[in-house]
């Protein structure tokens, strides 16, 4: 289980303080916190549930009935495949299938080395460009197995470059 | 003394609007307009912007490049509209960063307009055509989204320039109860789905005694398929903001909330700003526009659950707990959010309100179906040519919407069937495509209007497989009060993936529909009592495929994996192509001894990749069902072995 250090204890305090002590600032207070820490821990629950007067299994009842939150840390590229209904006639589950195959994990997990994660979303609205697949926040219309691949190369490669250079430039340094 | 009125007050913020306006007029430059709503983006609009930035300093020419919401043709983004002094409006579509940079030199610079890449001008002129004349535009009646695509959805001021917010300021000079007439008149109906008459809710909210009242506007769009309402929240998000607040006048509210997906961020920050600047004008908030009435409106965002489009559940969501559905009545509009007589409508219903109270209730009543009047906002995606947003007036055919509007189905391929009203509506084939669109017609053909979602589907969509598709939808959305939902939803989903897989039994059909109906009996709300609809409509209209499927394990269209399979026609593969091996995710083709392709079936996933990487010149893989029908290749021994000997 993940850690959580003094900073993010203090960082939980500030999103949860920011909000009136009742029951209607449940959500909104989940809201912020997930949008700090791209998840739920189980700390910032108890911390919630005791701002809030109620009990922490409260608290994790309302979370977990909503699609929105999640309780594990998402990997470093949040990979979300679209399964809306545009997105399912025009083949979006070959999509998921093969970002699992190419990542070896299933919907729902992260990498070991905690760089990708797979999700599957309802829709993204973006329906004419199915089937659709995001990257943290970009959308990618049209995907097709080979584009799967060319996405998750590419990201390998970036962090190939990025690493070079961080090496050219620490030599350089030294 | 002089008095002041909300027309006086608002005349000086109008002003201001104009005055901004001339002033950019009167420098003569031409303007860009650029599509920047999400799926505008997704197609590339934001690259695009940068490269009409780019081009316009490296070619020293000043323009104004303006970016504005959605027109709904998504087929087309990233769609720009340029207007260059000397020329009419010009549309130019799919305009990639290359293309802007050309449309800078050759339009603006030298004066071509490039009459290859534009899609049509909006004005009548000698050289171009006009795009009123596309049966896209030409059966379009724009009242909802008449001004998205042409404003700025993040400048308020760029809305009153369009007339925005005059009828508000009108209104307020009115008793709220000629508001409430006005709408009852009009016949407007709520948007969401369920065709509830607007002006009758909101009289019951007016009637209540009860100081606190609430109104709120449901952006929840769950429906998978459907876009409508964040791409009116994303273009023009105060013509919703005047709705609401008219709304609110009208039945004596002092408190609203916009209640969106948290799944549409940029929605979310448009209609955050516009608030501000709402507020920032006196337009929301304390005092409207100098007057008594005040009208508090903030924004909550949803957390992805289906059901809490459903207005109970909204209520317990917003309240802080789980979204489960209550018992109705009490109804939201006598005791919704904390007890409080609470007005629901969505997106679309909010939306209209202005322009029927600024033109009138006959002139609404001039459109669309005696029952049904009126406007109504479609999502027309899946296989078809043009798909995006049309709004149309009710009453139209599927058969104009679909096959003439936008543009038929794609790649020669036959109609098969259309999904209307998301996941609970109903798949109705091809006979059914003169049915007018509008609440009580579609009903009675076993689908409904839902909020606004269509799917076009065609030969290749395989019906128990899209049926399968949305009870796993709604099974998973199925907030677990109700059994018959919560287990009912589940078992059906069983049987289906059961057929899909091949494995269905001959008692499967009776037992579907027995079960359907039973969860329809059992549910208490719209979730519930819908979610067996593409069961029912699916076996009702292609009761052979589910046959297909149990007693020859067959999938009549090829969908169906587990059912299917892919093989090469060795007689139409080329000797030495090699397109296909790259192609396939799993190395699963092979050659053959004759230097062809051949797939091997233990190893193919069934993505059909190969299929489309196949030259069309060849097309020689081939799909068929059931699957043991495929011609089983034995792969040449490898050289490894040969070597080992």
């Amino acid at each position: 289980m993940h850690e959580i250090s003094a900073e993010e204890q203090q960082q939980i305090a500030v999103c949860i303080g920011a909000f009136a002590p009742k029951r209607g600032s449940l959500v909104p207070i989940l809201q912020r916190i997930q949008d700090e820490f791209a998840y739920l821990s189980g700390e910032a629950m108890r911390k919630v549930a005791a701002h809030l007067g109620i009990t922490p299994g409260e608290v994790y009842s309302v979370a977990t009935f909503y699609n929105q939150f999640r309780f594990h840390p998402p990997g470093k590229h949040a990979i979300k495949v679209c399964l809306g209904t545009a997105c399912h006639v025009r083949g979006g589950e070959v999509i998921l299938e093969n970002f699992q195959r190419k990542l070896g994990i299933r919907e729902g997990q992260t990498t070991e080395d905690k760089e990708f994660s797979i999700d599957r979303v309802a829709c993204v609205g973006c329906c004419a460009l199915a089937p659709v697949a995001l990257l943290g926040d970009k959308v990618y219309g049209h995907m097709a197995p080979s584009k799967v691949e060319g996405l998750i190369l590419g990201i390998h490669l970036e962090k190939e470059r990025q690493e070079r250079e961080k090496a050219k430039h620490e030599s350089n340094n030294s | 003394m002089s008095q002041t009125t909300p027309r006086i007050s608002f005349n000086a913020i109008r002003e201001q609007a104009e005055k901004r306006r001339k002033e950019l007029d009167e420098t003569g430059l031409p303007k860009v307009h650029i599509g920047m709503a999400t799926c505008g983006i997704a197609a590339g609009a934001l690259e695009t912007k940068t490269a009409f930035e780019q081009a316009l300093a490296d070619q020293n020419i000043a323009a104004r490049i303006h970016a504005v919401g959605c027109l709904g043709h998504c087929y087309a983004e990233p769609l720009v509209l340029v207007e260059n002094p000397g020329w009419p409006p010009i549309f130019y579509y799919g305009v990639t960063p290359g293309n802007a940079g050309m449309i800078v030199r050759a339009f603006l610079r030298d004066g071509d307009p490039l009459l290859e890449t534009l899609l049509g001008a909006t004005e009548p002129n000698d050289l171009i055509p006009q795009v009123k004349d596309f049966p896209r535009f030409a059966f379009e009646k724009k009242v909802i989204t008449q001004k998205s695509g042409f404003i700025d959805p993040e400048d308020v001021y760029d809305y009153i320039d369009h007339g925005g917010y005059e009828t508000l300021s009108a209104c307020l000079e009115k008793s709220p109860g000629d508001i409430l007439q006005e709408v009852v008149h009009s016949g407007l109906r709520g948007r969401g789905g369920a065709g509830f008459p607007t002006g009758t809710k909101w009289r019951l909210a007016r009637e209540a005694e009860i100081e606190h009242k609430v109104v709120i506007c449901n952006a929840d769009e769950g429906d998978p398929g459907a876009y409508m309402d964040r791409t009116i929240l994303e273009s023009n998000p105060h013509q919703v903001i005047e709705g609401m607040v008219l709304c609110a006048y009208a039945v004596g509210a002092s408190k609203g909330i916009i209640y969106v997906r948290a799944e549409y961020p940029l929605a979310v920050r448009v209609i955050t700003k516009a608030l501000q600047q709402a507020e920032g004008l006196g337009l929301i908030g304390k005092n409207i526009l100098g007057t008594d009435f005040s009208f508090d409106l903030s924004l909550f965002q949803g957390s992805g659950a289906f059901v809490c489009g459903e207005e109970t559940a909204m209520i317990q969501s917003i309240e802080g707990y789980r979204g489960v559905a209550q018992h109705r009545p009490p109804y939201p509009v006598e005791k919704g959010l904390y007890g409080w007589p609470t007005v629901i409508n969505n997106v679309k219903t909010f939306a209209s309100i202005a322009p029927i109270l600024e033109r009138g209730a006959e002139w609404y009543r001039s459109m669309g179906t005696d029952k049904s009047p009126g406007t109504a906002v479609f999502s027309v995606v899946g296989n078809v040519v043009h798909p995006g947003l049309v709004e149309i007036p009710m009453g139209v055919d599927l058969r104009t919407l679909i096959l003439e509007i936008c543009g038929g189905i794609p790649n020669k391929k036959a109609f098969k069937a259309v999904q209307i009203g998301g996941p609970s509506g109903g798949c109705l084939p091809e006979r059914f495509l003169d049915t007018p669109i509008d609440f009580d017609s579609l009903t009675e053909a076993g689908a409904m209007m839902g909020s606004g979602g269509i799917v076009v589907m065609d030969e290749d969509t395989c019906m128990v497989e899209v049926a399968r598709y949305f009870l796993d939808f709604t099974q998973k959305e199925s907030c677990g009060k109700c059994t018959f939902c919560r287990v009912g939803t589940k078992h059906l989903l069983g049987i289906l993936e059961r057929i899909t897989k091949g494995e269905g039994r001959e008692t499967d059909l009776k037992t579907l529909q027995e079960l359907s109906q039973d969860i329809k009996l059992g549910s208490l709300c719209g979730l519930g009592k819908t979610a067996p609809n593409p069961v029912i409509t699916s076996l009702r209209y292609f009761r052979e495929e589910y046959e297909a499927h149990i007693k020859e394990k067959r999938c009549p269209a090829k969908m169906c994996r587990s059912l299917t399979a892919f093989y090469i026609d060795l007689d139409k593969c080329a000797r030495g192509c090699d397109a296909c091996v790259g192609s396939c995710p799993v190395e699963a083709i092979f050659t053959t001894k004759d230097r062809k392709k051949a797939v091997d079936q233990i190893l193919c996933v069934k993505c059909g990749e190969c299929m489309v990487a196949c030259p069309v010149e060849y097309s020689a893989v081939k799909k068929i069902s059931p699957a043991q029908l495929a011609p089983i290749i034995p792969r040449p021994e490898k050289k490894e072995d040969k070597k080992a000997e």
